[in-house]
């Protein structure tokens, strides 16, 4: 008697709608049993995490918060990854965007235009392309592995910042706490009223915005040009895709440099916005959650945008119930392991079937 | 905790279940950097957190959030707590403060204490220990005990509050032995045990006999005990780790300042306050002397006698800098001010801080 | 001086221990062609388990063995989402880590706070007492000669055995190994528990060894830099401690330097570990014909086998 997969003729709509939700089913039955053997009520407990986070315009307002640059970087990622170009730099190509763009606020900070905004933000994305360069560089000319190199730049960056704003960078008048100047109106992102106050006011700021634009734009370039079919043939097929004369060295450079500035943008978006400044913790893993975020979409950029907010989700549901149920950090985190854990078994079922094969195998019926 | 934990589960499952004694119960929240797994900083708090729960439980229902790590993570967590209904919010690390300042201005009915830090509010109250003050006496122990002269300092990373440590330790340890030296290791890291237990063997290796920590965790002292030589604990009382190492551990007493504040907001009297207790307010506890002869120990508790009464301050001007520049006058103490940017080392270190 | 030499030699050992453990049972791994990038969620576990069982009988030979059979049992469930139900092994791999985690972080909260048991040295009469050389070979703990005759062991397997034969022909064709008899699930099922096996040794390692004690975080990323010494050493064993002992050589060598008071600025001094293991490894991969002939093909697609 065993359990089998067995390869569907094609992969299977219906599955692909139903997998998540029969994802999250499982989640509950799961997680619903760990709570009550907790002492908690598992319905409560349940509706604080998947549900509550969706009830009221300022929880919306942080699931978009939270999940605007898993996106932008997940969907860098995806992009990357889907020619086989294993980025897994892209944390430190965040902070070093965001190193870099907050040079103008730290050196020129009474500069102030929209000139300021635009500097920062190409600034950012330069950052994260300059850093995401070196395992491009090193890849190309060297052939040296891009996930250990981009992996180990990700430590060195971070303490380069962390030297930049404990020592040079230092704001002067700070008390010598580890922190620039804060950033001040035009060096901060604008945001946007998405919903007006009347039915409960929903800001977003512009890096949501950069963050759906750069989807979009990512989705119409892999599913409907030239470059996104090269980049897909890369990933299956990478000998066909020398035949056509496609460049695996171009391609390097493309996707780290894609990935690489999206997540530029995404840290300099960070610090000119929620964190206002630059200071040692700029960013809680994005640019690590990002690699769960790409592959759980499918390695499709739309895909990763639903994804993020899934996670994002998961994330503010389990502070949420942290707060109302007294869980602890640890549960949650273990619950939102649980859940991945469903979403991927369940996400296989779309290209494979279940079977039980028993000891006794029928007999094919010949069909006449 | 079961206690309150039911209560939560009761309020999560809907006001109309009548849950009237939950609603009368005022909630006091509390935000940690790092897991209360980590026997050392966030440990102490949520310790200070459990003293709130024992004296005021009929009274006051405590929450916490751990693992909110400083940057984007931290304003939502504080602010989804002022949403929960806490009437009182502890932020206890020093990376919380912009986001507190921030939250506080949104929600004006709600008082917020902020550790460690220095913006204040009408509704942001700061408080913090004044640790050097332990770190003095345990120099001028480190100064008896030592027969190399040269103490093993593990650090994190240059904020002012461990600066001033060290000063205030080197300070303690010249008023016994002006030749006193210490070697300085910074792993650039608040939880790595592995690290920190790194850092403490290549110190003893180059000749410390002494072991100090500004780490959180027990690794230097176990350290130290298997060397068979001596050190301090940190935030908590290490002995358990280290019978036979630890000559003392400076640790954080929240409690008496947490039952205080949440009693304050219980009778309304709640004020925005700065408050920086040390030994005299039984914020910062020396825990018992232990492996040393009796003399040192009538030292060291004369001299914890001599802060607690305000006799002695361990930063008494004037003091000599690295530079050789002096600050402070004679006979008075260096300002708060001038203590909390400290980013300078006093005479006699021997190490570079980044400027 | 030689007193300092021999402290530092010893440090460096022991740091460079869970990283060569948790490596090693990974470069199996991806052999047979899965990559697991759970082993940080695994070497938590097994720190947990190991710490808490020792605790609780008082022997820490006991805590060894639940730590690998704790890394081996999470595995276990990494290797089921995996092989049965083919999911995405990098997602899978980041999920377990979480789970890990999150459930050391359960395991252990009894655990703060709590002295623990530590794993003794070898000591052989008159062979460990000779100066200098004497506690370096023959003062060690057992993990640490274990880490050794795993590797040892596991180079022979590959490249010497047919067993360690049909593991990269899993590897690098699991389709040419499938038409040939060979089950490719069942292979891929037990280098997975191995590798498991092996992280959760390095997490016991962490609490059992380096700093006796159980905290949330111990682990501190080591299990990732195990899987970046991996392709470090281009899937060849030996190259594995190689890397291990470079990454622990210079973080020691970087508090050596502090403490001997050297103005470099620490954070300089933390960063060298990392770009020497980038500076050494644009070196040692500029035979890019070696490399691709030991990159395990196959690594990290999924296998289902064609009927």
């Amino acid at each position: 008697m065993r359990l089998v997969l067995e390869k569907r003729a094609e992969a299977s709509g219906r599955m692909a709608i139903l997998s998540p939700i029969v994802a999250i089913l499982l989640t509950l039955v799961t997680g619903g049993i760990i709570f009550a053997l907790r002492g908690l009520n598992p319905f409560s407990a349940l509706y604080v995490f998947f549900v509550e986070p969706l009830t009221t315009s300022w929880s919306i307002e942080q699931l978009i918060v939270k999940a605007a640059p898993l996106a932008m970087i997940g969907a860098g990622l995806a992009v990357s990854y889907m020619a086989n170009v294993w980025n897994i730099g892209a944390e430190g190509q965040l902070t070093a965007g965001a190193i870099l763009g907050s040079a103008i606020p730290v050196f020129f900070p009474d500069f102030q235009s929209p000139l300021t905004l635009v500097l920062m933000l190409s600034l950012g994305v330069i950052g994260g392309m300059a850093w995401a360069a070196i395992p491009a560089f090193l890849k190309n000319r060297f052939g040296t592995n891009e996930i250990l190199t981009s992996l180990m730049l990700v430590y060195v960056i971070q303490l380069v910042l962390d030297w930049l704003v404990r020592g040079p960078w230092r704001d002067p008048k700070g008390y010598n706490f580890p922190k620039t100047i804060a950033f001040t109106d035009w060096q901060l992102l604008p945001q946007f009223q998405l919903i007006p106050p009347s039915i409960g006011p929903i800001y977003v700021n512009l890096g949501a915005i950069f963050a759906v634009v750069a989807v979009l734009a990512l989705a119409f370039m892999m599913g409907r040009t030239l470059k996104g079919y090269e980049l897909r043939v890369q990933g299956i097929a990478p000998r066909a895709g020398r035949f056509s004369g496609f460049s695996r060295e171009k391609t390097v450079w493309f996707c780290f440099l894609l990935s690489g500035g999206l997540a530029g943008l995404a840290g300099i978006c960070e610090v000119m916005s929620t964190v206002g400044q630059l200071q040692p913790g700029i960013s809680p893993g994005y640019g690590f959650t990002a690699i769960i975020v790409a592959f759980l979409g499918r390695l499709n950029p739309i895909g990763a945008l639903v994804a993020a907010f899934a996670l994002a989700i998961s994330y503010l549901g389990g502070e949420s119930a942290q707060v109302a149920l007294g869980i602890s950090d640890k549960t949650a985190r273990v619950f939102q392991g649980i859940l991945l854990f469903y979403i991927l078994a369940c996400d296989s079922l779309i290209l494979y079937r279940l079977k039980f094969i028993g000891r006794t195998p029928k007999l094919a019926e010949v069909k006449a | 905790m079961k206690k309150w934990m039911a209560l939560a589960a009761a309020l999560a499952l809907g006001a109309s279940a009548g849950a009237a004694n939950a609603a009368d119960k005022l909630k006091a929240c509390w935000v940690y950097v790092g897991p209360v797994g980590d026997f050392g900083y966030s440990y102490q708090h949520d310790v200070g957190r459990k003293a709130v729960d024992k004296a005021l439980g009929d009274k006051v229902e405590t929450v916490f959030l751990e693992n909110v790590a400083e940057g984007p993570d931290a304003e939502r967590a504080i602010e989804r707590l002022a949403r929960e209904g806490c009437k009182i919010i502890f932020t206890t690390s020093f990376g919380f403060m912009d986001p507190t300042i921030k939250v506080a201005a949104k929600y004006p009915d709600i008082k917020f204490e902020h550790a460690t830090g220095y913006k204040k509010a009408d509704n942001v109250s700061i408080y913090n220990a004044r640790f050097y003050e332990g770190r003095y006496v345990m120099g001028q122990i480190a100064a008896k005990m030592s027969k190399t002269g040269t103490a093993g300092y593990i650090v994190s990373f240059p904020i002012p509050e461990v600066v001033m440590g060290i000063n205030a330790f080197m300070l303690g340890a010249q008023s016994v032995n002006p030749d006193f030296k210490v070697k300085i290791v910074w792993v650039n890291s608040w939880y790595d045990p592995g690290k920190e237990a790194d850092a403490a063997k290549v110190l003893l290796g180059q000749g410390a006999d002494i072991l100090v920590q500004h780490t959180d965790s027990t690794a230097p002292l176990q350290e130290a005990e298997k060397a068979g030589k001596l050190g301090f604990g940190q935030s908590s009382d290490m002995i358990k780790f280290a019978p036979k190492a630890q000559l003392t551990s400076n640790t954080d007493d929240w409690d008496p300042y947490y039952v205080a504040r949440v009693q304050a907001v219980l009778d309304g009297t709640w004020k925005s306050d700065d408050t920086w207790g040390g030994m005299k307010d039984g914020m910062v506890v020396l825990s018992p002397f232990t492996n040393m002869p009796d003399d040192v120990k009538k030292m060291a508790e004369d001299s914890v006698a001599k802060i607690k009464s305000g006799e002695f301050h361990p930063f008494m001007g004037p003091i000599t800098k690295q530079d050789g520049t002096t600050v402070g006058e004679a006979g008075k103490p260096l300002p708060d001010g001038e203590l909390l940017g400290m980013n300078y080392y006093i005479k006699g270190v021997d190490d570079k801080l980044p400027q | 001086m030689n007193d300092q030499l021999l402290s530092v030699i010893l440090t460096i050992i022991t740091a460079s221990t869970p990283l060569l453990l948790a490596a090693i049972g990974e470069l199996v791994v991806e052999r047979s062609g899965v990559l697991n990038l759970g082993v940080e969620g695994m070497m938590a576990v097994g720190a947990v388990s190991g710490f808490g069982a020792a605790l609780l009988t008082g022997n820490t030979y006991v805590g060894v063995l639940a730590a690998l059979v704790a890394g081996a049992l999470l595995s276990l469930l990494f290797g089921f989402l995996t092989l049965t139900m083919v999911s995405n092994q990098v997602a899978t791999g980041l999920a377990l880590t979480l789970l890990g985690l999150g459930t050391a972080g359960l395991m252990g909260e009894s655990f703060v706070g709590q002295p623990g048991v530590h794993l003794e040295r070898l000591h052989v009469p008159g062979l460990s007492d000779i100066p200098f050389i004497g506690p370096i070979l023959f003062g060690q703990d057992l993990m640490v000669y274990l880490s050794f005759a795993i590797v040892a062991g596991v180079s022979y397997l590959l490249f010497r055995s047919k067993a360690g034969l049909i593991i990269r022909a899993v590897g690098d064709s699991h389709q040419s190994a499938h038409a040939l008899g060979y089950s490719v699930v069942g292979v891929r099922y037990l280098c997975v528990m191995f590798g498991g096996a092996c992280s959760g040794l390095a997490g016991g390692y962490l609490s059992l060894a380096y700093t006796p004690q159980w905290v949330e975080n111990m682990t501190a990323g080591r299990g990732w830099i195990a899987l970046a010494l991996v392709v470090f050493s281009s899937w060849l064993p030996w190259r594995i401690v190689v890397g291990a002992y470079l990454f622990g050589t210079i973080t020691v060598m970087g508090f050596s330097l502090q403490a001997y008071g050297i103005g470099i600025p620490s954070q300089l001094l933390s960063a060298l570990p990392y770009l020497v293991t980038i500076l050494v490894l644009v070196l040692i991969s500029r035979n890019r014909a070696l490399i691709r002939a030991n990159t395990p093909a196959c690594l990290g697609q999924p296998f289902v086998p064609d009927r």
